[in-house]
Order: structure tokens, then sequence, then C-alpha cells
């Protein structure tokens, strides 16, 4: 899962759908591993397969005009439950990258800590995106990381997005916050002495 | 500044990482066995223990089924999932309420009912409902399974510190109108995501005067509009509710414990990044229509029109509406239904089947509902038995399940069919939730009793 990050280009595929959860994103049902592996697969599950595990024909997943490993989606992605496996999700299918204009709290942190990178656009930018999506699948983004950019090629547009420095760093190098944490237990020894 | 919330944070930073998140120190990991094992996979490919074992309790709900528990869960992989939790706290150490003891339930119930989770201190788990816990005056966060790692791996985790809200519901509850309804109304005024990046304190004399199970059932629902969590400042109530739960401190240490607990509140001068005031007497009877928490009415109110949802919003609406089986404007009262289930970590506690057992007293199950009738610990259901409420239920033509997390996410076999109406007192409508194809419909226990015996979405006033 540690894959270092740094400057992607890519088609996207689109979901213009806003709140969509993470009980979409991965049903409770495919909860059940006790690893990693697998959960691309059941990703989007009920919106892509019918009853009979036969592919929906206009879902995006299964239409063959779209690709790439970048996901934009409409606002507020990720609602509802705090599983990571949703994160895994999305990671195991191939996306390095999810552009939207809202993330839910605890599914970016999870995506963020499997190495997929949450990028918030505004409104416009992200309705020009879908737009751009729509009148040429095969229209690429650039998402640069060490310039904290991201741009729209078919248009030229650019906006830049947030992202803290300790974890940009961690992104670019390869390295999470168990490994941080655990550098840093002598600093958690001594604030359990302080407050005793 | 100067909020309950700057209070409990602050004096648990390790320190701030620079450029960086905060590295909070938590008191309290709860592990369930669907979001920690890939974490204890984690610690053994990096051959660590747990930092601080005695502070982490496990035990399993998602998977566990509501009846003959004393057999292995059927589901091959369920079960898996059981055993490998059994496995891991045996292996790193670990205090562990095991399935069909008399110590297991929801976790989120079972952490206050025990009195491991108490006022002032920073409590996460694996799950987005542990801002349950916030009820007693903590606070308490879902997270990922990454952080059950760093939190197991070093006692803390890597924060950015939330901005705070207060939610204020002032006035007094007008009849048949409970904890669920308030959560559910504020959730349709602010939105599924109109919390997020927020911490919210509850107050006001609706809260003040709301009992512990109550405020447990508000604090649950936090997450529902977004926020990483909410909490209530502790209380008489708060302090009565622990005062000789199984872990809350005894003798001498519990009137030094209660003093400092005192202390626990907003000043006076506290600032909010945002702040909301709501009136009780504006609540009814509250019920979802669409899939997600806050698509709510009120009882006796009618679906949207279409023309008063916004343009960007207008597709999702109606694949909302597709989905439920509903059109826009239609009233919902009177609509027939199919499920009922009393349960979760929403309202799966004694009050919650105190309230339905009032309405269902003395009447029958209607023919046409299956109802999913379930405790959220083994304590509840004692609980129900002492008070003779076993006997109203089954008078009616009810069945006590086992507890469990049950048919709130139906992870388990109580799935509700493709199509079919539930009437819920769990958390969520997303689609799918409550199993494939299944149409969930938000409400209280009145309301779930009053669909129960009526056999349709039922104003439960009418039945008081």
């Amino acid at each position: 899962m540690k894959q270092k990050f740094n400057i992607i280009k890519s088609t996207c595929v689109p979901l213009p759908l806003e709140n969509i959860d993470t009980d979409q994103i991965i049903p409770a049902r495919f909860l059940k591993a006790t690893d990693k592996q697998g959960f691309g697969d059941n990703l989007f599950r009920d919106w892509r397969y019918d009853k009979n595990n036969q592919p929906i024909k206009d879902f995006v997943l299964n239409d063959p005009k779209y690709g790439g490993c970048i996901l934009v989606a409409g606002r507020n992605f990720g609602s509802g439950s705090s599983r990571e496996h949703a994160a895994w999700a999305i990671a195991g299918y191939g996306f390095r990258v999810v552009i939207s204009s809202f993330f839910a709290d605890i599914h970016k942190n999870n995506e963020l800590n499997n190495f997929v990178l949450p990028v918030v656009v505004s409104e416009g930018f992200l309705k020009r995106l879908f737009d751009s999506i729509s009148d040429n699948p095969k229209m690429t983004v650039t998402v640069d990381l060490p310039r904290q950019t991201v741009i729209n090629e078919a248009t030229g547009e650019q906006e830049s997005f947030e992202i803290n420095g300790y974890k940009k760093h961690c992104l670019m190098n390869g390295l999470d916050d168990v490994d941080f944490l655990v550098q840093n237990r002598k600093c958690v020894e001594a604030y359990e002495a302080r407050r005793k | 500044m100067n909020t309950l919330f700057d209070k409990i944070w602050d004096s648990h930073v390790v320190q701030v990482v620079e450029d960086g998140p905060t590295q909070l120190y938590i008191d309290r990991l709860y592990c369930h066995e669907v979001t920690s094992p890939q974490a204890f996979e984690g610690l053994r490919n990096r051959s660590l223990k747990c930092f601080r074992p005695e502070n982490i309790f496990c035990m399993p709900d998602h998977n566990v089924q509501t009846h003959d528990q004393d057999k292995p869960v059927e589901d091959a992989i369920g079960r898996k999932q059981i055993d490998t939790l059994d496995a891991n706290c045996k292996e790193f150490g670990l205090t562990e309420f095991k399935m069909n003891t008399r110590d297991n339930g929801i976790i989120h119930v079972v952490g206050p009912e025990k009195g491991l989770s108490l006022p002032g201190m920073t409590i996460v788990c694996g799950d987005s409902h542990t801002s349950t816990h916030g009820a007693v005056g903590a606070i308490a966060f879902g997270i990922g399974t990454s952080e059950v790692e760093m939190v197991m791996a070093s006692q803390c985790i890597l924060q950015q510190k939330p901005k705070s809200m207060r939610i204020s519901i002032n006035g007094k509850l007008p009849k048949g109108v409970v904890a669920k309804d308030v959560a559910l109304y504020i959730m349709a005024k602010l939105t599924t995501s109109g919390a997020t990046g927020y911490f919210v304190e509850y107050a006001g004399e609706v809260i003040k005067d709301m009992s512990m199970e109550g405020r447990l059932t508000i604090c649950n629902l936090s997450i529902e509009m977004g926020a990483r969590g909410g909490f209530i400042a502790p209380d008489e109530k708060t302090f009565e509710y622990l005062k000789g739960r199984e872990y809350a401190p005894k003798g001498k240490e519990w009137d030094v414990a209660v003093e400092k607990w005192k202390d626990l509140k907003s000043g006076e001068d506290a600032v909010f990044d945002k702040e909301y005031f709501f009136d009780a007497a504006d609540i009814e009877p509250r019920i979802t229509y669409g899939t997600n928490p806050g698509m709510g009415i009120g009882i006796t109110e009618s679906v949207p029109s279409l023309n008063k949802i916004p343009n960007e919003e207008k597709q999702g609406f109606m694949k909302s509406l597709d989905y439920m089986g509903f059109k826009d404007g239609e009233k919902l009262e009177g609509h027939q239904v199919d499920y009922v289930f009393l349960g979760a970590c929403t309202n799966g506690r004694i009050e919650d089947f105190r309230a339905f057992a009032s309405i269902v007293k003395g009447h029958k199950k209607a023919q046409n509902i299956t109802a999913w009738l379930v405790p959220g610990s083994w304590l509840v259901d004692k609980q129900i038995r002492e008070e003779g409420l076993d006997k109203i239920l089954s008078d009616a033509g009810f069945v006590i399940r086992q507890p469990g997390c049950s048919a709130c996410l139906a992870m388990n076999d109580d799935k509700i069919p493709s199509g079919k109406y539930s009437v819920s007192t769990s958390n969520r409508n997303f689609e799918g939730r409550q199993g494939p194809g299944a149409r969930t419909i938000l409400a209280s226990p009145l309301v779930a009793a009053a669909a129960a015996i009526t056999g349709k979405i039922t104003d439960p006033r009418t039945l008081l």
C-alpha cells in the first residue's frame, strides 16, 4: 500500500453524485475479510453489478469510455461509516486520487493513510471538470503534489489544493503515521509522567 | 475558546507536529471484529506489541447472530472475524467481552454501561458511532483501521483539531417526541454534511432534562450530520448514571473524580466557531423518506416537492425516491411497511425498550409485520426481564432476540429483503444498509412501536 506519490497525469472516472456514502463505496456484507486484499473487486458493488452479479452496463466503472486512476465525485464524498475498507476498495481498484469539492472527515483521513490523495477543489472547478470529462472522456487531469496544484488539461484551468506539510512529506516519501508515532514513544511516556 | 472541547483536547496533547497534525493521547480504545484484524496484522508485520494494552477493550458485535449464540456463527467468514478477534486479544493480552457471555453487547452500549467511558476521557474506536460515548462528557470519535493501529502502537493518534460547534435545544419536548426525533430534526436542518469538520457540544434545557439514554442517542447520531463527534457536559445525571458501574472509580477515588468532573464545562465566555439554536416546540415525531439520514420530515408532513429541491441536488433526490419507491410531495403517514427493527447503538437501551413497550402494551403485533427486537447488550436484556417488559412484549406477540448490531447494517443474517420497507430505530438509511434493496425509514422507538401494531407508518401520538 505504501506508494510514493509525486505527480500524476491521468484520464478520469466521473461520478457526479453528491453524498456518496461508504456503504455505497463498499457495502457492509463485503467487510468480512481479515486482510486488505480484494476490496477493489467490490468497489461500488451494488451500483456496479445487478442481483445476478452481472455488470450494470450504464454504471461508469463498466463503461469502457472511462478509465484512469483519478476518481471525480460529487460533494460530500465518503460520508457515513469509518470503514477503512472503503479506502482499501478505492486503492485496490487502482485509484490514486479522488477529486471532490468536499470530503467526509474520517474517510478523507482513511484515503491519506492508504496513499490515495483526496483533492478538494471549488464547486466551480468540479462542475467544469465534469463538463470537460463529459465532452471528452479522454481528457486528462494533472495532480502535482509537490506544487499542490490540480490542472484540468482540457481547459487549462488550475487550482491549488491544501495538505499539511507533514502529510505531504509522508506521501512523497512513502512514510506512514505509525512509523512516526513509534519513533515518538518517548514523548508519550513523558506525557504520561507529566499527567500523573 | 474556553470550550469544554478545548479543555479536554488541550489536556491530551502530547505534541503538535511541525506544519502538521496534533499528537493526541487516547485514554480508551475500543475494538470490534470488523475494523481491527488488519490493525493487529499491521502490528505483527512491524513486530510491535500494544503499547498500553490495559487501555484497550474488545468485543465482537457486528457479525454476531441474534439467536442461538451458544452455537458458532453460521456464516464461515463472519465466524472467522470473531475467531480472529479472540485470537488477537489472547496474543496481545487485551480484555475481551466475548460473544455469548454476559459482558457482551454492542460496543457503544457496553462502554458507558460498564463505566469504561468516563467524563474527560478521549475515546476512539474503528467505528463512526463512537461519538455515542460523548454523552458522558468525553471526546469520542470514530477512526479508520490505520488509526486503530496507531493507537495500539503508541496510545496516540495524529489529528487536526476540529472546529467547535454548539447546538442548543431549548424549551420542553412535546409529548411523543423523544431524543431520536430531536437528532433527526437537527440532521434535517443541518444536512448530512452540515457539521463536517466540527465537534459538537449539545446544550440547552432539552439536553439538561434528558436521560442518559437519550443523551447517548443524540451523541450517537452526531456523525450523521458529518461531525467528528458530539458530547454533553457531565452533570449530576451523568454522575448518578456512572456511580457503581463496574469500571467506574470506587469509594474515595469516586469522590475525587466527581470533584474533578464538575469542572468539565464550557466557560460562560466560551466562543464557538458555529452556534445553532432550536426550539423543542417545533419538533414532532420524525421519519426519513430518503437514503441519507438528513432526508427527514415530521411524521405529519409530506415528502418535499421536486420544485423545492435545488437544481444540483435534483438528480440525487430523485435517485433516492426511486430507490425508496416514494413520490415527491407524497404523504407517508398510513404507508404500509413490512419490518420493524428496535435496537442498534442508537436505540438498543433499556429506555428504548420501555418506550416501545409503552405503545404496544395491550395491543397485538400487526399480521403484516416482521419485528426484530434486539437489546443492545446482555445487561439491557437482563433489565428488560427484571422490569417485566419481556412479558408485555411477548403478550403483544413480540420476541426478544439476543444482543448485537443486527439489522442496523445486516452483517449477520438479520437482513431486510429487497424492496421491503423497514421502520428502523438504527442510524442509517443508506441504500442497501439493511440488506441489498432494503428500504429503511429511520424513526424513534415510539414510531417503530406504532408501526409494529398498526402495520403502517403511524403517528405514535394517536396511541399515547
